[in-house]
């Protein structure tokens, strides 16, 4: 048998099943790893005694998992990676996580992200930012960086995180793993610390598709907690198809031109080849307005942010600052010293878009464009299966390379924010490396694979077959695999 | 310069009587200890979200099914932004442009709208002033937040401070019969602002209005419109023009005192709740609604006029209070056959009498005079079982004592005297001991045949029949 820190989830299960491996080994195995975490990956991890419930191993326990911190966990700290929530320990447990703990799966630790979900980089955090096991000096891209990171570095088997505009699927992407978003409705998100309500969706970080299976069947379902939710209908079964017979795969003919670099086009490119040689067919479609979706998406997020996090007040939870004076000098304080500079420049900008007289110019043309992004999508699933793009434009960038370019850091967002918006969901895996433009060792690449709402089977059928078929097994140097 | 017409339209603030907050399930309460009833929803903590109450839901359908609304197929909910300590969120959660309820209308006033929304939590405001300016501390209790509310709003179709008045304890009496909220002024379940502008009289147009709050009973809500009123009549005969503004009307010393201005008026940054999909009541929901709906005043008011024949005045006393209006009806049902207007009168004007003679607390519902027991005691007075004044003492031993009006009259004797023998020996006798009336009588002077009348009905202890006395004398004559 290998290490067991190279056995996927369901790998390890089949050791379990076959007397190979018993379930304390393997959580002690896990707790182990993410003790040495050396990436920033963890915010906090659960050491197993004092704070955070104490995890007493037992026969029947499945894999340990990383919970990212924009999850509600009862006493345990919770801060979305922002100071204004340093010392904040909920009062309860949000729905996700409630359902992997009464699964059985202990949780390893709340990992680091963009401070309230804003970034593509995890270079927001207030604790730091997250490095990319495959070269420390790149970000590992954002928000969910920290489950992305302790997935790939060997600190966690598997991980949840959120996406609201592309943070599950670009930091997979940038760490060569397996990152899926579910349907917007498919898994609650009582509990999950708001950033844009109408965009926010809990999902998956894996190092296979059958994993992100597995796990989506434990999160999915509809929650009485969640009005929005609508869970899917059927449930999810592990993925088991063997070639892409009689699928096709649209490539957007608008997402598909400039602003994507070399080694990125040429492992797409391989990719779609791969697709026809499963016996798939690659066509191209059209989404006139996908490239409209970041503008749209710039203004709706940050608008929904700035409402959901005017709660950050000082008054009953998380940090205060000048409580000494008159209640705005309170608010102010506590607000300026509280968030950090993205999260400030997005509450202005969604305060803005959502002001009287400018309503109707900005969020009202932004809500039009995205109800023609997602008629775009309706429209292209009727002459294709899936639709697919590059997850990312690059490959990992350098640590502090857009930090002061927040136009170039929100075009990391460019393929993947037209199905945040549309509501439908996406997976992306890893399809080859790439060399950076800027040179250095070979990086991950992603590739996206978007379905109709709620056809996440038929998704990770496909995903599954492609995985397959393209082989990918290259880990960050020190990690086991071919490259390992 | 012509006279100055007042339009004055209102806003009204129903708290539901729900088991639950809006949004959460925390128990409703007043006067609890402070931050017991919340819970991490209505204290927004991170990542929580709403869930609507599907009472609050229904009982919103029946409040505007009562007013005669347009109930919207789907309706949404906005979040109204704002920075205060009694709005956890910083927003609330409310209806903006698709309100759950659209236009309707009760008695002579017309309903803009009505939609649900949820309610602020209670601060309060330690030091002197009481208000949050100049105060040393200020305290929130969150129990009342997340109360779910209606928000009635009508259109300006109110030309009085006492019309306005007496308008909205018809929609108090009206929601309360609902059983959908306490409807307590003093509370809070209930809370009444009003919008106020002046014009010339006959003009179409809308002056410049302004809004009136804490007027926390009806007295204080004819009293803040009349001093408003008189407030902007000043100022415009003055040459001067009314500001909008938002104004405090302080009952004790009768003052309004501006709270805001035009300029200072919040951005509330309106937009959709995105935690919350579209509110689509169903058919059945619409149905059980519709069903659940008792009779209300203004349409029994209606009722009684038309079809009962009653006097507006009457109809009135009678239907407003649904208990009273209860025993009205089933008075005329046990009555079977007698006029309901005897049977009004009967309960508006002999009963009424004799409870406030007796001192009894409480209405007709309340006494010892059940229903049929009236419309027996009616039936001899109608049939001259009894004469009328003989009735009156029955129904004040009946409201005493209760029982049978027939059982009464037999036991005091006040039968109606049915032998004419018996009664004609007694007019005789009693002509026999009033020869000058008799005499007159004789002369022409009509008027002198009471003289008779009265004696025989001494006699007679009040049984006999007036009518009759009076035949058997002419006959005798």
């Amino acid at each position: 048998m290998a290490d067991i820190l190279d056995l996927t989830v369901l790998e390890a299960h089949d050791a379990k099943m076959a007397g190979e491996l018993s379930a304390k080994e393997h959580c002690e195995a896990w707790f182990e790893a993410a003790a040495g975490d050396e990436l920033n990956a963890y915010l906090w991890r659960n050491d197993r005694e004092g704070e955070g419930a104490a995890i007493e191993v037992q026969q029947d326990w499945n894999a340990p998992i990383a919970v990212k911190d924009i999850f509600c966990t009862e006493g345990v700290p919770t801060t979305a990676a922002s100071r204004i929530l340093e010392g904040y320990r909920p009062p309860y447990t949000a729905t996700a996580v409630a359902k992997l703990i009464e699964a059985g799966l202990p949780i390893l630790g709340k990992t680091n992200m963009d401070e309230f979900a804003m970034g593509s980089s995890n270079e927001n955090s207030a604790y730091g930012p997250v490095l990319n096991p495959w070269d420390r000096e790149r970000v590992p891209g954002g928000s969910s960086g920290g489950s992305a990171a302790a997935v790939a570095g060997g600190l966690a088997p598997w991980a949840i995180g959120t996406d609201t505009g592309g943070s599950i699927r670009q930091p997979a992407a940038f760490c060569g793993i397996v990152g899926l978003k579910p349907t917007y409705g498919a898994i609650s998100r009582y509990g999950m610390i708001a950033f844009a309500s109408s965009l926010d969706q809990c999902g998956p970080l894996t190092r296979t598709v059958s994993d992100a299976a597995l796990l989506l069947a434990m999160l999915q379902g509809r929650d009485p907690l969640d009005s929005t939710s609508v869970g899917i209908e059927g449930g999810v079964s592990l993925p088991d198809r063997e070639n892409l017979a009689g699928l096709r795969f649209g490539v957007p003919a608008e997402l598909a031109r400039d602003a994507v670099d070399a080694g990125v086009r040429e492992v797409f490119e391989r990719t779609l080849e791969k697709i026809e040689a499963l016996g798939g067919e690659v066509v191209e479609v059209s989404l006139p307005n996908a490239e409209h979706g970041i503008s749209a998406y710039y203004v709706i997020a940050p608008a929904e942010a700035s409402s959901n996090l005017a709660r950050y007040d000082g008054v009953r939870y998380g940090m205060r600052a000048g409580g000494d004076g008159d209640l705005t000098e309170m608010y102010e304080t506590t607000r300026s010293e509280g968030f950090g500079p993205e999260v400030k420049r997005r509450i202005m900008l969604g305060t803005y878009a959502l002001s009287s007289g400018y309503y109707e110019a900005y969020y009202g043309q932004a809500q039009k464009v995205r109800t023609r992004i997602a008629e775009d999508f309706t429209g292209a699933f009727s002459a294709v299966d899936f639709v697919v793009t590059p997850t990312a434009p690059s490959v990992p960038f350098k640590l502090g390379e857009k930090t002061d370019d927040p136009l170039a850091m929100y075009l990391n967002d460019f393929f993947t924010v037209p199905m945040s918006l549309a509501g439908i969901p996406a997976i992306s895996i890893p399809a080859g490396l790439a060399e950076p433009e800027d040179g250095g060792p070979q990086l991950p690449v992603g590739f996206q694979i978007a379905a109709p709402a709620f056809a996440e089977q038929k998704l990770l059928d496909a995903a599954y077959a492609l995985e397959q078929g393209i082989g990918f097994d290259a880990r960050p140097n020190g990690l086991g695999g071919a490259d390992g | 310069m012509a006279e100055l017409e007042a339009v004055i339209g209102l806003e009204i603030h129903v708290q539901l009587a729900t088991k639950t907050k809006m949004f959460c399930g925390c128990e409703l309460s007043f006067g609890d200890e402070p931050n017991v009833h919340t819970c991490p929803i209505c204290l927004a903590h991170p990542g929580v979200l709403p869930v609507p109450n599907e009472q609050a839901i229904r009982y919103a359908l029946q409040i505007g099914l009562a007013l005669e609304c347009e109930i919207a197929p789907w309706s949404i909910f906005h979040r109204k932004n704002y920075f205060y300590p009694d709005s956890p969120k910083a927003y609330q959660i409310s209806q903006y442009d698709i309100p759950i309820c659209g236009r309707g209308r009760l008695g002579d006033v017309r309903i803009h709208r009505a939609h649900l929304e949820e309610d602020a939590a209670k601060t309060i405001h330690v030091g002197s002033s009481g208000r949050i300016h100049g105060s040393d501390a200020s305290l929130v209790d969150f129990n009342r937040g997340g109360t779910p509310l209606v928000e009635i709003v009508t259109e300006p179709d109110l030309r009085g401070a006492a019309e306005a008045a007496e308008w909205a304890r018809l929609l108090r009496e009206t929601v309360r019969q609902l059983g959908v909220s306490d409807v307590n002024m003093e509370e809070g379940s209930l809370r009444v602002d009003a919008n106020v502008s002046v014009r010339p009289a006959g003009s179409s147009e809308l002056g410049t209005k302004t809004e009136l709050k804490n007027m926390n009973s009806f007295r204080f809500l004819q009293r803040g419109i009349e001093a408003e009123l008189a407030r902007q009549r000043a100022l415009i005969e003055s040459g001067g023009e009314v500001e909008q503004e938002t104004l405090h009307f302080d009952p004790a010393s009768g003052s309004l005192t501006s709270l805001r201005s035009k300029e200072e008026a919040h951005d509330y940054r309106y937009f959709p709740e995105p935690d919350l999909v579209p509110l689509a009541p169903t058919e059945e929901m619409l149905r059980e609604a519709r069903e659940a709906l008792p009779e209300l005043p203004a349409v029994r008011i209606e009722r009684y006029e038309s079809e009962l024949g009653l006097a507006n005045d009457v109809a009135l006393t009678l239907a407003t209070d649904p208990r009273t209006a209860g025993y009205f009806e089933n008075t005329v049902e046990a009555a079977d056959g007698i006029e309901p207007r005897v049977l009004a009168n009967w309960v508006t004007g002999e009963l009424a009498a004799a409870l406030r003679q007796a001192e009894v607390e409480g209405g007709a519902a309340d006494s010892r005079v059940s229903p049929p027991a009236l419309a027996a005691l009616v039936r001899l007075v109608q049939e001259k079982k009894i004469s009328h004044g003989s009735g009156k003492t029955v129904l004040a031993a009946m409201v005493t004592e209760g029982g049978d009006p027939a059982e009464i009259v037999e036991r005091e004797g006040l039968a109606q005297m049915s032998d004419s023998g018996e009664l004609e020996a007694m007019v005789e006798k009693a002509m026999a001991d009033n020869p000058d009336a008799v005499e007159k009588i004789r002369e022409g002077n009509g008027k002198a045949i009471g003289a008779i009348v009265g004696a025989v009905m001494r006699d007679t202890k009040g049984r006999a029949d007036g009518g009759e006395v009076n035949r058997i004398i002419r006959e005798k004559l």
